[in-house]
């Protein structure tokens, strides 16, 4: 079966979980055998892993013909794309786009993040992805969230095949509650013209059939998963302080709780000093989060030591006797399946979809600073706790695997081609 | 002739209530009453007292053909005492009839004979002393928390004077022997072991009203006919379970309490009979011993001690609770002792079980907690209250043995000193009386001396100064004594 998905992130450059989850997921269909899987990004690096899926950038398609030799080609874009499917795609170019900013080859310039101008890059992804829904020849069309649902819209209409839609977060997640009218109508269109919507946890599936009045019949849960980590991961050196660490990471945003971990670690610190906090990671609400810890007189305790890249974040988690994740609200949340995965114990929300899936984790409110002190507490204080967590913990998370998750999707597939 | 043995549990512990770590030091009160009350008293409504009153029943339309044993943990009579006394009153009832057999357990419901003969024990006698001061009876036959049991109790469970032991008809102890005989033990051949028969008490307490069983309904006409045709020479049929399976496990609309109510009827029919395990073990002599290397209990799929220390947390628990139980013997607080009995109940650590398929259901469907890790923090927060209070009382700094005779010595010289506070108030006393006699004769002396000359006034006085003289004596002494 052949799939068109798009994306907005893949490994290695990702800005956070939709990028990890793409990648899980196309490899782990790719192991089911028989899928023939195009992914499409805004803009690839070249170093990407690209033996399970043909990786198209958007950068690299034409959407204004330009006269230029195969040499040529060969000499600018040779390292992300084949120059034979460059000339493919400029033979379906279907309008004139001279009025846009294009390049010498006739191209898009995309930043590939999240810059202020989202929205017209969004735009811009759909033009192209026009061009490659003319060119190739696919089953299915599978769009990771709502960056790319008007690309798929768009190749939809163009090509009338079934369009999946798989929602990593919707927008009320993001907000806590407040969505912005142009990414909630941009979700809503999406929605409205799949023919099944995949959610990536039954906490987000309510919020798609309840927020955005879908039929319960075309939206289905595929939990995400974990890829597991390489040697070179699981070995990164070890800084062992003689206190007990416990770790959070992640955007320091609304979404994520942050603030009621700091007033946990108040209330742990009050009959326990011998705890180190630590708040990795960057966001909106990081300086509110400094002067909280201030506020309660336990900055000597509360680390920030900001955004942590590549293996600093396996260290980081090395390092940590307790991982946490208090998220107000968190589509799946696949942090603490890396940390088990590290061999932490981990503390999550019950708010947080991974939950649903999890046993050997401490599940609380997010909002009950006591039960995450106590079982913080817990944690550090006996031992017993720690090794059980550490040891069912990383024997449950081992069973966690994409393929699974991947045959889960290639089913809807055929479910929505009709061929089951 | 065959003979059926009915024994009916009846136990519930003292739930926790949710303790956070910053309580420990500063509240130490742990359990969650409102849900001790609401469980009791529904349980009781639905199960314990109708079926109480279908057995008074059965007894009393057969003329005491009926008889069974009953076994109530100390904890759970508490409860009953404080929330439904009118149970207690039932069970005095159907002990008064003769035809209810009491048994022997521990008094907390513990694991204690896995850790602490001692505190076995003293349990174990404590519970005896309860169900003689509600029910006037002595219990012969012991039946260990969970029906645990292997070769090391025997010899102890000899020695505190049973008869019989009660425990699970485990398969892979038993292998190709029935359980319904009379076995000894293998390391105290004089103690008899009844063995519970799986099958046929599940048929009651699991299958009734599993209408996807292909022997669904049963009847206990058909019940009592599957007793019947198991070979004759085997006598007893051992059927253990709660007394909750009845209107409880399955509730009264399923129709156990006729069921119940039928039995002898037809036993009666089949020349089958009633017997407690008392008569059992007394009755029957044992075929064979029975070795049991390591622990059975009636609990889970592996029927060992892995419902309450199958993992590290239940482990970690068990040993840090079991590591201050010589001490809190020492102590003399009553509260600390009772606290001590509730926090060993088998039941906390049964809640921390990680175990999941089938028996993984069982164990979240009693437990008050959503994980057992949510168990595990909490019992732990309350057990380190516990032992802060343990150590407030002594020291840790001085070890047991030290401790205890210390404890001794101060024990001796309490008891001496107030043998000597009772003599020295005694003699205080005869002083007191010596001076009032002595009062009283010179107000006589001097009214003699008043009415009479002067002749008679010497002979008067003499007796009296020589009691004088003995009494001083006597006084002069006492302070003698008691500086000893």
């Amino acid at each position: 079966m052949k799939a068109l998905m798009f994306g907005w992130e893949f490994p290695p450059h990702i800005l956070g979980g939709l990028g990890t989850a793409s990648y899980g997921l196309t490899k782990g269909m790719w192991e089911c055998g028989d899928m023939d899987i195009t992914f499409v990004i805004p803009k690839p690096f070249g170093d990407e892993e690209r033996h399970f899926a043909n990786i198209i950038g958007m950068s690299q398609v034409p959407v204004c013909w330009r006269d230029v030799s195969r040499e040529y080609v060969q000499d600018r874009i040779g390292n992300v794309m084949d120059p034979d499917l460059y000339f493919r795609l400029r033979d379906h170019i279907y309008a004139d786009f001279n009025y846009m900013r294009t390049n010498d080859l006739g191209c898009i310039e995309f930043s590939g993040r999240y810059p202020d101008n989202l929205v017209e890059e969004i735009n811009n992804y759909s033009i192209c992805a026009g061009v490659i829904a003319r060119t190739l020849d696919y089953d299915i069309i599978h769009s990771h969230d709502w960056l790319t649902y008007p690309a798929g819209i768009h190749a939809k209409q163009v090509s009338g095949k079934p369009l999946v839609i798989h929602v990593h977060a919707t927008e009320f997640d993001r907000s806590r509650g407040k969505p912005n009218p142009t990414v909630f109508g941009i979700e809503k269109d999406g929605m409205n013209n799949a023919d099944h919507i995949i959610c990536v946890s039954n906490l987000t599936r309510d919020t798609v059939i309840n927020n955005y009045g879908i039929d319960p019949a075309k939206v289905t849960t595929v939990h995400n998963a974990v890829t597991p980590l390489t040697p070179e991961q699981l070995n990164v050196p070890e800084h062992k302080s003689k206190d007990k660490v416990v770790t959070f990471l992640g955007r320091i945003t609304m979404q994520k709780g942050p603030e009621y971990f700091v007033e946990a670690a108040a209330k742990v610190l009050k009959n326990n000093p011998n705890v180190r906090f630590v708040m990795a990671g960057s966001g909106d609400m990081m300086n509110k989060m400094i002067l909280l810890a201030a506020e309660r007189g336990i900055s000597d305790r509360f680390h920030f030591p900001g955004f942590q890249k590549g293996n600093q974040v396996y260290e980081m988690l090395k390092a940590s006797d307790v991982y946490i994740m208090p998220s107000v609200s968190e589509p799946f949340g696949i942090s603490p399946l890396e940390a088990m995965q590290m061999g932490v114990p981990s503390i999550i929300s019950k708010q947080s979809g991974c939950a649903e899936i999890l046993t050997n984790v401490i599940k609380t409110d997010y909002w009950d600073i006591d039960a995450m002190a106590d079982a913080i507490n817990s944690i550090v204080t006996y031992p017993a706790m720690y090794n059980q967590l550490r040891e069912d913990g990383l024997a449950e998370v081992n069973q966690i695997t994409w393929d699974k998750a991947g045959q889960k999707v290639i089913n809807i597939y055929n479910k929505v081609l009709g061929r089951s | 002739m065959k003979a059926i043995c009915f024994y009916f549990q009846i136990h519930q512990p003292f739930r926790l209530k949710r303790y956070r770590f910053f309580d420990i030091g500063n509240d130490h009160y742990y359990y969650d009453d409102f849900a001790n009350d609401d469980i009791i008293t529904r349980i009781a409504e639905r199960s314990y007292i109708p079926a109480a009153q279908t057995l008074l029943k059965m007894i009393e339309d057969t003329k005491g053909a009926f008889k069974c044993a009953i076994s109530i943990t100390g904890t759970a009579l508490e409860q009953f005492e404080q929330y439904v006394p009118e149970f207690i009153d039932l069970l005095k009832k159907l002990a008064a009839t003769g035809c209810v057999e009491f048994l022997a357990e521990t008094y907390a419901h513990s694991l204690a004979s896995l850790a602490d003969p001692e505190e076995f024990a003293n349990q174990v006698k404590v519970h005896d002393e309860k169900i003689k001061e509600l029910f006037g009876q002595e219990p012969k036959v012991l039946r260990n928390t969970e029906l645990i049991y292997c070769d090391d109790l025997a010899p102890q469970i000899l020695e505190m004077g049973y008869k019989g032991v009660i425990t699970e008809g485990a398969k892979h102890i038993l292998g190709w022997k029935s359980p319904n005989y009379v076995y000894s033990a293998a390391s105290a051949p004089k103690l008899k072991i009844l063995l519970k028969n799986d099958k046929f008490s599940d048929d009651i307490s699991d299958r009734f009203s599993n209408t996807s069983w292909d022997e669904y309904p049963l009847t206990a006409d058909k019940y009592i006919s599957w007793i019947a045709s198991t070979p004759a020479e085997e006598q007893i049929i051992n059927l253990f379970m709660n007394l909750e399976v009845f209107g409880d496990f399955q509730p009264r609309e399923t129709g156990i309490f006729q069921f119940l109510e039928a039995l002898p009827r037809f036993a009666a029919e089949k020349g089958i009979e009633f017997w407690t395990p008392s008569t059992a073990v007394s009755k029957l002599k044992a075929v064979d011993v029975l070795p049991v290397l390591h622990p059975i209990s009636w609990a889970d799929e592996a029927r060992d001690t892995s419902a309450w220390l199958g993992n590290k947390l239940q482990n970690e628990a068990f040993n840090k609770l079991y590591s201050v139980s010589e001490r809190v013997r020492l102590c003399e607080d009553r509260r600390l002792k009772q606290d001590w009995y509730y926090l060993q109940a088998a039941d906390h650590f049964f809640y921390m079980s990680t175990k999941n398929m089938h028996d993984g259901s069982v164990h979240s469907q009693f437990s008050p907690y959503d994980t057992p890790f949510d168990a595990f923090t909490n019992y732990m927060n309350v057990l380190a209250d516990f032992i802060v209070r343990v150590e407030e009382q002594y020291p840790m700094s001085i070890d047991n043995e030290e401790l205890s005779s210390l404890l001794t010595t101060i024990r001796n010289q309490e008891r001496e000193i107030e043998t000597l506070n009772k003599e020295a108030e005694s003699m205080r006393k005869n002083i007191e009386h010596f001076n009032e006699e002595h009062l009283l004769r010179e107000q006589e002396a001097e009214k003699a001396k008043e009415a009479k000359p002067k002749a008679k006034k010497a002979a008067a006085k003499k007796p009296a100064a020589k009691k004088a003289c003995k009494k001083a004596c006597n006084t002069a002494e006492a302070p003698e004594v008691a500086a000893e």
